[in-house]
């Protein structure tokens, strides 16, 4: 498998992806600066985490204005896949690839610790190697990772099994006080239509490594390496 | 010539800032604030002259990146400055 991860100024999860990606694949992610417009043929492109542009405007909008960002969408929509963590789900959202919007965390705070997530369905290419139901932990560190969609598009992306990952308690039960940002329905991540684009705010590459605590992470980066190469 | 651009979340849209913005002016001992909303302004210098082209343009510009019309509403004033 080959895979890009794409660095704008201010991304600070460009390294933490590349190490994951390194690691399951075995081989070296190509890095891409958000300045280019040419991107490498892939088969898989991420779009890490940190605060591109300094969140100036909106979180994720100017990078989503950048550059590479067009060959990005470009490529998602011939069906390379995308995978966006944490502001790269910002990135994603503002570039029109996925719906909705991350706003404001509810409670106004920047959020920094591990949550559960109830992994919705094992029949995407990121979550092969989990299976449907699965409770997982992984960390979330965001200031706006609340997820807003009107009620349509919330029906619409429940009903066609698009959300990928909900927030959940230790049983595994989506309830409000394992919500860790106020998102809508418990939100932690979706789909685009042919599921080929993820956009999530918890970090699987960050637990992705047992000596850093864990490897809730590491199954997504498995799945890819398995289903893209 | 110049543009203002206000940008809000929209009706129905939870704006915790706004919320949290009353509760501190309620602390102050301001009475009788049914709501606060938070939004942005935006001002452009344009070197265009004419009013419509420049609300054209402006419109374009908050359709593409001043707003996130997801969540935000937007409202131009052009003036002669």
């Amino acid at each position: 498998m080959r895979a890009a991860v794409i660095v704008f100024p201010g991304s600070n999860c460009d390294r933490d992806m590349q190490v994951a990606l390194r690691n399951a694949m075995g081989s070296e992610p190509v890095m891409v600066w958000h300045g280019d417009s040419e991107m490498p043929v892939v088969d898989l492109i991420t779009v890490p985490g940190g605060f591109s542009y300094g969140d100036y405007l909106r979180a994720g909008c100017m990078a989503a204005k950048s550059p590479i960002m067009k060959e990005v969408v470009n490529q998602a929509t011939k069906g390379v896949p995308v995978l966006g963590v944490c502001n790269g789900f910002q990135v994603l959202t503002e570039s029109g690839l996925l719906p909705g919007a991350l706003m404001r965390n509810a409670a106004l705070k920047y959020v920094c610790r591990d949550v559960h997530l109830k992994v919705a369905a094992n029949d995407t290419v990121f979550t092969s190697q989990y299976t449907p139901d699965q409770l997982i932990r992984i960390p979330i560190a965001h200031h706006d990772g609340n997820y807003f969609a009107d009620d349509e598009t919330l029906k619409k992306l429940e009903d066609t099994g698009r959300v990928a990952f909900h927030y959940c308690d230790e049983t595994g039960a989506v309830t409000d006080a394992a919500n860790p940002n106020g998102s809508q329905l418990g939100i932690a991540g979706i789909y685009n239509k042919r599921k080929t684009v993820l956009g999530m705010m918890p970090h699987p590459e960050r637990l992705a490594d047992a000596e850093l605590g864990g490897t809730d992470g590491q199954s997504m980066f498995k799945g890819l390496v398995q289903a893209l190469s | 010539m110049k543009a203002k651009v206000h940008v809000t979340l929209k009706n129905g849209v939870l704006d915790p800032q706004g919320k949290a913005v009353q509760h501190a002016l309620d602390r102050l001992g301001f009475d009788g604030i049914d709501d606060v909303r938070q939004g942005k302004f935006i001002e452009l210098e344009l070197s265009d002259t004419d009013a419509d082209v420049a609300r054209a343009k402006v419109t374009d510009m908050c359709e593409k990146l001043l707003a996130n019309t997801v969540i935000e509403n937007y409202v131009i004033e052009i003036a002669d400055a």
